[in-house]
């Protein structure tokens, strides 16, 4: 019987298999790091006396906390200004690269080692940070891990685990002009459900996700967790190859042919056997929001909120009670007529160059809904010269939409990017959970393109709702 | 990290699905640089509304939360086992974990127990027909008692033992280091290195500045 590109990438890493129930030993090519979740871990070596083991398969930059204005002044805020210079002087002390707030390489995590080139197939990436499964667009082995397994990375540059369970996830056919990659995961997830993909690795297969760009792929993997999975997966291949070559730390000559002809390896055999196998037609998919406070409780835009009475299991009709009374909704209310406060374009979710190109698109020549905010807030620092490069900031600007610098920003609300209390926005970002965008925020989760639909039409749209929109997308 | 064999205190009946790390702790009390001083940010949202279950008398000093599936869904933040460390529960028992939330527990000696949804219902029951009740969670029999009832758990067979004996990971590691350092001399050559440190030519970043 084969193998699972999953399986591959687990027997490539093993250092030590564990014996009598203990977990195997797997080697980690790259560990990142932010502020939020390494000063314990950093603390923790100093105290044990024990060095970084691999600097140089570590790197730092500075994301969750970090202010999208006035980046060339103090963080006004003290504690986020404390948790960032313990990670500059962390970095310092133990001999770590870190990009900083105004650095050009500075930005969210995910965005910015796919960005330097540092994310490869055939790798192993973790970072504190449950989004670290973005990276799995590469065919990397990527997933989040608590500080305790940050300090333990640090120290020994493996990590003990248990070996996951694999699940395949087909999407096939054509996926329709102005549904995206968003859309098929948002659409994963309500299938599933939050829970759905605990244990497992996910991957990611069939002609709808082979068409996908790298940008694309990146959206899907980054929400693996959002089902509660560990990792998200994609094969590489030409797509793939094409978006390393000639980045900053992409191999060359010799290394880059020997690193191709391995990467050629790196797929599910015909033979391998799945635990479990989802499909899903790209065909039927439209736009999807969520209209609750987990990723799971998601719907077409074109449905209604949904009647929790109608919900047979218990457990998920009170959460369902729970989630429409926390978001001010009626059962029965077209998810349309829904008001938007806020519109949020940015994350490592939606933050990449492709995400603010296809809004931009949308909103070209249109103008912003009265009483909408629209707040753009690029991946990186690198995803903001892009786009000034191209223009894409004065396209926001004219529109009406504020351009900030790089960060997580108000994905998490950490920084002084919040909801206030019931502003309801549509988010580009993964998490609507209650208060994850600020304190009584309400959140729906949507695409770069019914992000910026809505922020003309001040109500969740989708282009569809807009005259010409569709057809004039690439 | 302490040993934990036996573990007796009031069990907290919290009946909700998806109790995600956003709710545990929110990500404004994620700026401190320490392990401790989290219980006041524990359920920070919740813990205003005075019906809310740690607000009521009986179940304020509570051990041991019984919560409903998919708890600790959402982020890596090891905060959130810090603070129900903080806050004082030895002990989360759910029918279903998030992966990384779960084993975060196992490295700071948080006993998450996998309890069948319909042993949660009947433990919520007791709970709440008799507040402030104890519950005794037993890890050498992998056993959840509450008065007459008493229900198995699950847990991984490693972590169990690590959690019994009170073992550090790095440590246990660090006895294979030799392992390692030969893994590490076969490694391929194309595989990138954070350092040197390559990057685009630098530009300077332009500061963005509020509107209005």
């Amino acid at each position: 019987m084969g193998t699972t590109l999953a399986e591959k990438l687990w027997k490539d890493h093993l250092v030590r298999k564990g014996e009598d129930g203990a977990p195997d030993l797997i080697y980690i090519d790259l560990h990142m790091c932010h502020e939020v979740t390494s000063p314990q871990a950093f603390e923790g070596l100093r105290l044990a006396g024990r060095p970084v083991r691999r600097p140089d398969l570590t790197i730092a930059t500075e994301d969750h906390n970090t202010p999208t204005l006035n980046i060339d002044l103090p963080i006004a805020d003290e504690t986020s200004r404390i948790q960032i210079n313990t990670l500059r002087k962390n970095a310092e002390e133990f001999g770590v690269r870190i990009h900083s707030l105004g650095d050009a390489d500075q930005g969210v995590v995910h965005v910015v080692g796919p960005q330097l080139g540092l994310t490869m197939p055939g790798m192993t990436v973790v970072c504190g940070d449950s989004h670290t499964s973005t990276h799995g667009a590469f065919g990397a082995l990527a997933f989040g891990i608590g500080t305790s397994e940050v300090e333990h990375v640090l120290a020994t540059q493996t990590l003990p685990l248990k070996a996951f369970k694999t699940m395949a996830i087909n999407v096939n056919g054509e996926l329709p002009k102005g549904t995206t990659a968003k859309d098929i995961i948002l659409a994963i997830i309500a299938k599933i459900g939050t829970g759905g993909g605990q244990g497992y690795v996910l991957e990611y297969r069939g002609d709808a996700i082979k068409k996908l760009s790298m940008e694309a792929r990146m959206t899907i993997c980054n929400m693996s967790i959002e089902a509660g999975a560990r990792a998200g997966l994609i094969a590489p291949d030409e797509t793939t190859f094409e978006f390393v070559k000639g980045r900053p730390h992409a191999p060359e000559g010799a290394d880059w042919d020997a690193a191709v002809e391995y990467w050629k390896t790196l797929t599910t055999d015909e033979d391998a056997v799945f635990d479990t196998e989802i499909e899903l037609n790209a065909s039927d998919l439209e736009p999807f929001v969520t209209w609750g406070t987990n990723p799971g409780q998601g719907l077409p835009l074109s449905a209604t909120v949904p009647n929790p009475e109608d919900i047979a299991d218990e457990t998920d009709r009170v959460a369902a009670e729970n989630a429409i009374a926390y978001m001010g909704l009626t059962p029965g209310q077209p998810l349309r007529d829904l008001q938007i406060d806020t519109v949020f374009l940015g994350s490592c979710t939606n933050g990449r160059i492709e995400d603010l190109r296809a809004a931009a698109e949308i909103i070209k020549g249109r103008t912003k809904a009265e009483g909408t905010r629209m707040l753009v807030v690029p991946g990186s620092a690198r995803v903001r010269l892009q786009a000034e490069a191209e223009g894409l900031d004065k396209v926001f600007l004219d529109f009406g939409a504020e351009w900030r610098n790089a960060g997580c920003s108000m994905c998490l609300g950490m920084n002084p990017d919040q909801l206030k209390p019931q502003e309801r926005s549509a988010s580009t970002s993964n998490r609507n959970f209650e208060g994850r965008q600020g304190k009584g925020g309400r959140t729906h989760l949507v695409s770069p393109l019914v992000a910026a639909a809505t922020a003309v039409r001040g109500t969740l749209s989708s282009p569809d709702d807009l005259e010409g929109a569709v057809a004039a997308l690439a | 990290m302490e040993k934990f064999t036996t573990h007796t205190g009031v069990g907290v009946p919290l009946r909700r699905s998806n109790v995600d790390t956003d709710q545990i702790i929110p990500a404004v009390y994620l700026k401190r640089v320490t392990k401790t001083g989290f219980d006041d940010a524990l359920f920070a949202a919740w813990r205003g509304d005075p019906e809310f279950i740690l607000n009521q008398d009986a179940y304020k000093h509570g051990s041991v939360l019984v919560a409903g599936p998919d708890f600790g869904t959402g982020s890596s933040r090891e905060h959130a086992v810090w603070a129900l460390n903080d806050y004082g529960f030895k002990v989360v028992i759910a029918s279903r974990f998030a992966d990384i939330f779960r084993g975060n527990s196992g490295k700071q000696g948080l006993l998450a127990a996998v309890v069948s949804q319909e042993n949660v219902e009947l433990l919520w029951k007791l709970l709440e027909t008799e507040p402030g009740k104890e519950i005794t969670v037993s890890l050498e029999d992998r056993t959840v008692t509450c008065g007459e009832l008493t229900v198995p758990f699950e847990i991984d067979d490693y972590v169990r033992w690590r959690l019994m004996e009170g073992l550090d990971d790095i440590g246990l590691t660090l006895q294979h280091e030799e392992d390692i350092t030969a893994f590490e001399a076969t490694r391929a050559s194309w595989r990138p290195k954070t350092l040197p440190a390559k990057t685009e030519p630098k530009v300077e970043i332009v500061a963005a500045r509020p509107v209005d």
